[in-house]
């Protein structure tokens, strides 16, 4: 699902909070006298969300803690998959997905923060009307129709591999490097849509107190602008990481499994192409990939809040 | 030559420490470093879409042809698939409606003590990636014949697997799509005065089902349908869950018709991407002109 999160990142943190304190006293002064709860209208959305997301949660965690025995059909509680996909060829799918969404979340950051730069610095409205425009549509951009863009322009048929003879020098899409290549098509733009209000947040006074006070362009982005752009850089980079990481569909369409990554090897677990006694590997791996995501969102959800407070 | 643009703005990217903060001073030469990343990105993002559409209409035999596109109509296949992510998707979009708006508006109303829960519950399938949640899926599916066969469930199990009309992909696009339903949602609520609303409407003596549907889902119209389009286009380029769980949808199709026809299916892809564009367009569109006015 590569619908990202392309919304203010902004916004949810400290305004949702004051929201919340603010809703929660005027319940208490105005409806807390005699108005039934309206709790009840919410069960069916949790109902719904603890059955159609809640039970294949469970089910993926106690399936990823258990073996089967082959001859005896018995099931018993055991390490042996979480432990076994975290070796050798399993391993390695697992490191070589990091490393590729290192490699997009970094690249993507550097240049759709240069990128932002050049827009919000430009005198032409209508110029960073269109590219925001264009960023918000790239950004939800994913998955198979943009593998088969990529597949057509630069794949081993490809019309600009044809045109410069390209494979002749050694390129090929399906690497390491040509999905690094692919995944940045929606995550500079991505990285575009945090990063442009962070850059409008960066007040021209502090500029001029900064050069009034004798600072060079340096220092002033030494000590004044990344100190405070650092928590929306941090906090996109980490957005970018997530989404290279959970990318399936593209990869699926393009490199079929030439790259190793975790989730091309949990596809394959998936449908059986696994050896016997190794079913529940599919979801030891899964379990590992959710402790990754899980770790990088405890970073990116207290930055999200940092951030809020010097761009308002 | 798109193998060295990631490469080419990092090269511009020393520019702007030392020629943004110049404002004063030199301004030509941080036009020329933003004229280069302009230039570099837009190389990026447009090449590939004329190349790919070059790929489709231009062949060494036949020169300049729009067959292909011709072609996509009548593809075995297609209106199956197109038809069946259609129905999903305004599945999808009913159920998550229905379920999310009674909550967000009981959130306002009456229980903000749940709004904590219900932003977890919003925000987990975010950190949950497809691929593991169908994992997870497919695993309840497979429980089925072994502890289930001889209970009730077990019906149920078989019924939301329906080829013709797979709800289990309903439920999971359900949960894929509640970050970006509560959000817009959320936003929506935010900027109108619901318990005002509310109270004037049941003061004058309004039922609850008229309140409802003739005042406060008009008074979202706007975030109503941002959330609907995203979950369109969601479930329309959705490919993880439906191809693992084995149906055919849309994107699905597309893979397996790359096999045969390459040309048909980045065609495909080109006018898939157009129709998604096109949505969110008229989206963000319709956001900007509400803002005006």
């Amino acid at each position: 699902m590569m619908v990202s999160l392309t919304g203010d990142p902004g916004e949810t943190g400290e305004t949702g909070r004051a929201a919340a304190a603010s809703g929660g006293r005027r319940a208490r002064v105005r409806g807390g006298r005699n108005r039934p709860g309206s709790w009840p209208a919410a069960v069916p959305l949790l109902a719904f969300t603890a059955v159609a997301f809640g039970i294949p949660a469970v089910a993926l965690l106690l399936g990823a803690f258990t073996v089967r025995d082959p001859e005896t059909r018995l099931s018993s509680f055991s390490t042996a998959n979480v432990a076994g996909s975290l070796q050798g060829a399993y391993l390695n799918t697992l490191v070589s997905s990091v490393q590729l969404s290192a490699v997009v979340a970094l690249l993507g950051a550097v240049l759709g923060t240069f990128l932002a730069q050049a827009v919000v610095t430009s005198r032409f409205r209508a110029l960073r009307e269109t590219v925001l425009t264009a960023s918000g549509v790239l950004a939800n951009f994913g998955g198979v129709p943009l593998a088969f863009t990529w597949v057509a322009t630069l794949g081993n048929s490809g019309v600009l591999t044809q045109a410069f003879g390209l494979d002749a020098h050694g390129w090929s899409l399906y690497t390491f490097w040509g999905l690094a290549v692919v995944y940045l098509y929606f995550s500079v733009p991505l990285m575009v849509l945090v990063m442009v209000p962070a850059l409008d947040g960066l007040k021209a006074q502090w500029r001029e107190a900064a050069s009034n006070s004798g600072a060079t362009a340096w220092q002033y982005w030494r000590h004044v602008g990344v100190p405070v752009l650092t928590p929306s850089l941090l906090g996109g980079t980490v957005l970018l990481f997530g989404g290279a990481f959970a990318a399936y569909a593209t990869a699926k369409a393009m490199v079929g499994s030439t790259v190793p990554l975790v989730t091309l090897q949990i596809a394959d677990a998936l449908t059986g192409d696994v050896l016997i006694g190794h079913e529940n590997i599919a979801l030891a791996l899964s379990l590992d990939m959710i402790i990754v995501a899980a770790l990088v969102m405890a970073v990116y959800l207290p930055l999200q809040r940092r951030s809020g407070r010097w761009l308002r | 030559m798109a193998a060295v643009t990631p490469i080419l703005p990092g090269d511009a990217g020393e520019a702007p420490a030392a020629g943004a903060p110049a404002r004063p001073g030199r301004p030509a030469r941080r036009r020329v470093w933003r004229g280069v990343v302009l230039i570099v990105a837009a190389a990026y993002f447009l090449v590939p879409m004329g190349a790919s559409f070059w790929f489709t209409v231009h062949s060494e035999q036949q020169g300049f042809s729009l067959s292909t596109y011709a072609e996509i109509l009548s593809a075995e296949g297609f209106a199956a698939s197109m038809l069946l992510s259609l129905a999903l998707a305004a599945a999808t979009i009913a159920v998550v409606l229905a379920l999310t708006l009674p909550a967000l508006l009981a959130v306002r109303l009456g229980a903000p003590r749940l709004r904590p829960v219900l932003e977890v519950v919003c925000t987990l399938p975010l950190v949950v990636p497809p691929i593991t949640f169908v994992t997870g899926i497919s695993t309840v599916l497979r429980w089925g014949p072994d502890y289930l066969a001889a209970t009730p469930f077990w019906a149920t199990l078989i019924a939301i697997q329906d080829e013709t009309f797979p709800v289990v992909l309903v439920m999971a696009y359900v949960v894929l799509a509640l970050p970006f339903v509560h959000r817009s949602l959320d936003a929506g609520l935010r900027a109108v005065d619901v318990r005002t609303l509310v109270e004037a409407a049941r003061n004058l003596g309004a039922s609850w089902p008229h309140v409802m549907f003739r005042v406060i889902i008009p008074n979202l119209r706007p975030a109503i349908a941002s959330a609907s389009f995203l979950t369109l286009a969601l479930v329309l380029g959705e490919y993880t869950v439906a191809a693992l769980l084995g149906y055919q949808t849309f994107p699905v199709w597309i893979v397996t018709v790359s096999g045969a026809n390459g040309r048909l299916s980045v065609a495909v892809s080109i006018l898939s991407l157009l129709i998604t564009w096109l949505l969110l367009l008229v989206l963000s569109g319709a956001g900007t002109k509400r803002k005006d006015a």
